[in-house]
């Protein structure tokens, strides 16, 4: 028994940060490469989760409603960074935080306005809403597998992309000296425009996938922000490898704190004391995770090599 | 010059705004009308606009001018709003209240003030106990009470292990603490998860240590949104046959008419406990049901139902008094007497003005159109009193 319960909350661990990765994969492209502060990325996941819950509503298909939001979310960040992003960059990081954060209350009322206040639930396929045995004794739900598959897939698209491909060079290139791969003849501000386009479509695809097991509502963007950033610190800014191992590690952490911490404290302290003190602890363990870190190792865990 | 004259205008202004104030019933209602649970917010306030309509938006032959104001889900926010309510705009009555952490940092803002409070959902059990106060009324319940009906029952049909699942804030204590008092049999495993306003929506582990604990069934409490995500996750967990679901203020019909859309089916013949259902059947309730699906086309939810009752327990002291706002004395002791026809039926206060009154146990069922609603099933506790009336020294 306590061996089953521990490869399901590995899964559940895992599952939680392949969709944290999802997230900060975004931010990374723009926080860490283009150098850029945006809070509003959360604001594309909610986007994500509401085109996708429409989508589905109106198809009645999920995963066809999947297929077409990504690139709907692509547009909605293509069509923020031409509007407003794109001028921003040459100022400097109090100025994104404003501007930004000002999006996310744009995007936070429009949404209000368009979809009500109420959030939406997403309907899955009755062959999704179901369970698997992956070992015997081992059932997990067959959705939050195709998170896991979906999510590493991504992964492995993003890392064949920036690494691999030459689309990929001119933005690690650009990351590096802007100004020089301008010169060489590159359109750098279309290159960017792609690349936040691209987070947005990463982050969007986040909020599809959590939408079916919370559901689309206004603010998830802002509530998913801040561990996104926890992500990208302890796993290094701008290393998309660190933001990958950083998201695995946060979201493994705070499964295994939320499942194991009451048990473990009830050893030292009194059953009342522990089941107080460990949901506040659990809820904290990830920050106290990236303050040790930033104490002992500010660059973070996977600094990228040449910045 | 200039500054004169607005000055001037201001005087003149608010001169005659409190001329005004004498001539009219002020009502501050404050509720939830951004983030994720405006939705909740939304029904009381149309709640309490039928409720004013059916009163002809008039209270001891006084015009009623109702004031909606924000908490935004947050204490911090709730307790301004409280403050602009009870200082700017003076008003005689505040109400509302959805949340107990809300209601617990603006309490002091309206009772120093000598305004009378009516609280329309949060039940605390400080402000049932040691912080009762002469000028705190409820339309609602003690924390605790619908929980403790929650263990009669459970009792009754022979469960013998529970899992307790409960958001880590004031209620959800008073919840937990509720259920435990009752449920006689044994409780395998609690977890309390992060509440606010990035409240944990992710339950997987949770789930999967419930699953694992081997209990005959699982409490929860997940008000708001909270609730379409546990019962989503519950349904894809396959829990619906070995781990049966009891809840308290979870599947209301906020969040029904959500779960039919997504195809929840695990929810029908869920139980849970409540002091009123939308098929009570009481003169007062079917009027309300009515004309709140006639208006708005859906059940109201409990929410609406205490917003509803708040607004007839105001109109029955101010009735009282003919309109006197100035007699708090006899507007207090017209209250005490719970003269009013509530969607619940009778009922009276207690000492520390909590409602006494049915709990019953309810199930999830669809009704003769289709929508999915909630129907009595028995009465589970009768006239029943918080247990914190004795700590009140009224």
């Amino acid at each position: 028994m306590e061996a089953s319960i521990l490869v399901i909350q590995l899964l559940n661990g895992l599952q939680l940060g392949i969709l944290l990765f999802l997230l900060s994969a975004g931010l990374t492209l723009t926080f860490g490469i283009m150098d850029f502060v945006n809070l509003a990325h959360g604001a594309l996941y909610m986007l994500g989760a509401f085109f996708c819950a429409t989508l589905t509503i109106y198809t009645g298909s999920f995963l066809l409603a999947v297929a077409v939001a990504i690139p709907l979310t692509a547009l909605a960040g293509y069509i923020l960074e031409r509007l407003v992003v794109q001028h921003l960059y040459h100022r400097d990081h109090l100025d994104h935080v404003l501007a930004t954060f000002g999006l996310i209350l744009c995007i936070d009322t429009l949404v209000h306005l368009i979809w009500g206040p109420e959030g939406i639930a997403i309907p899955l396929p009755e062959i999704l809403n179901t369970q698997v045995e992956i070992f015997p004794g081992i059932v997990f739900p067959t959705f939050r597998l195709l998170i896991i598959g979906m999510g590493l897939t991504a992964a492995a698209g993003l890392y064949l992309l920036v690494n691999h491909t030459r689309v990929g060079m001119l933005i690690r290139a650009g990351a590096s000296n802007r100004r020089m791969v301008g010169a060489l003849g590159v359109d750098i501000s279309t290159l960017f425009s792609g690349v936040f386009a691209l987070g947005a479509a990463l982050a969007g695809l986040a909020g599809m996938l959590i939408a079916p097991i919370t559901e689309a509502s206004i603010g998830m963007g802002s509530d998913i922000i801040i561990t996104t950033f926890v992500v990208i610190i302890i796993g290094g800014i701008g290393s998309m490898k660190g933001a990958f191992l950083a998201a695995l590690i946060i979201g493994l952490i705070d499964t295994f704190g939320r499942s194991f911490l009451d048990d473990i404290f009830k050893i030292f302290m009194s059953g009342e004391a522990a089941e107080t003190a460990a949901p506040a602890v659990s809820a904290m363990l990830i920050y106290i995770l990236m303050a040790v870190i930033l104490a002992f190792r500010p660059q973070g865990l996977f600094p990228p090599l040449t910045r | 010059m200039n500054k004169l004259i607005t000055a001037a205008a201001v005087a003149a202004l608010s001169a005659t705004s409190t001329a005004f104030a004498a001539d009219e019933v002020k009502i501050g209602f404050i509720t939830t009308l951004t983030t994720g649970a405006a939705s909740i917010g939304k029904d009381q306030e149309n709640a309490v606009n039928l409720a004013l309509e059916h009163i002809d938006n008039t209270m001891g032959g006084k015009p009623v001018k109702l004031i909606m104001a924000d908490d935004g889900f947050k204490p911090e926010v709730g307790k301004q709003a409280t403050d602009k309510l009870v200082k700017q705009d003076d008003v005689d009555f505040v109400a509302g209240y959805i949340w107990s952490h809300v209601l617990l940092a603006s309490r002091k803002s309206v009772l120093d003030a000598d305004k009378f409070l009516i609280s329309a959902n949060a039940g605390p059990s400080p402000v049932a106990g040691k912080l009762c106060h002469e000028n705190f009324f409820s339309t609602s319940w003690q924390n605790d009470q619908t929980p403790m009906a929650m263990g009669e029952t459970l009792n009754k049909q022979g469960v013998k292990s529970l899992y307790i699942m409960a958001p880590n804030y004031a209620a959800g204590k008073d919840m937990v603490a509720g259920v435990e008092r009752t449920f006689k049999g044994e409780i395998v495993g609690k977890d309390l998860t992060k509440w606010g306003k990035d409240a944990q929506l992710d339950f997987s582990a949770e789930l999967a240590k419930a699953k694992a604990s081997g209990a005959e069934g699982i409490f929860v409490f997940y008000p708001g949104k909270a609730a379409g995500a546990f019962i989503k996750q519950y349904e894809q967990a396959g829990l619906r046959d070995s781990l049966p679901l009891y809840t308290v203020f979870t599947i209301d019909s906020l969040s029904l008419p959500k779960l039919k859309e997504a195809g929840m089916k695990s929810v029908l013949g869920s139980s849970m406990t409540q002091f009123w259902s939308p098929d009570l059947d009481v003169p007062a309730n079917k009027k309300f049901v009515a004309d709140f699906r006639e208006k708005h086309g859906s059940y109201p939810s409990f929410y609406a139902a205490q917003a509803y009752d708040s607004i007839m327990l105001i109109k029955s002291a101010v009735d009282a008094v003919g309109g006197n706002l100035d007699d708090m004395d006899a507007m207090r002791a017209a209250m005490e007497k719970a003269d009013f026809d509530s969607v619940r039926g009778e009922f009276s206060y207690g000492n520390n003005h909590m409602p006494i009154q049915n709990f019953y146990s309810r199930k999830v069922v669809e009704d003769a159109d289709g929508n999915w609603t909630t129907q009595i099933d028995q009465v589970v506790l009768e006239n029943h009193q918080d247990v914190y009336a004795s700590e009140c020294k009224l």
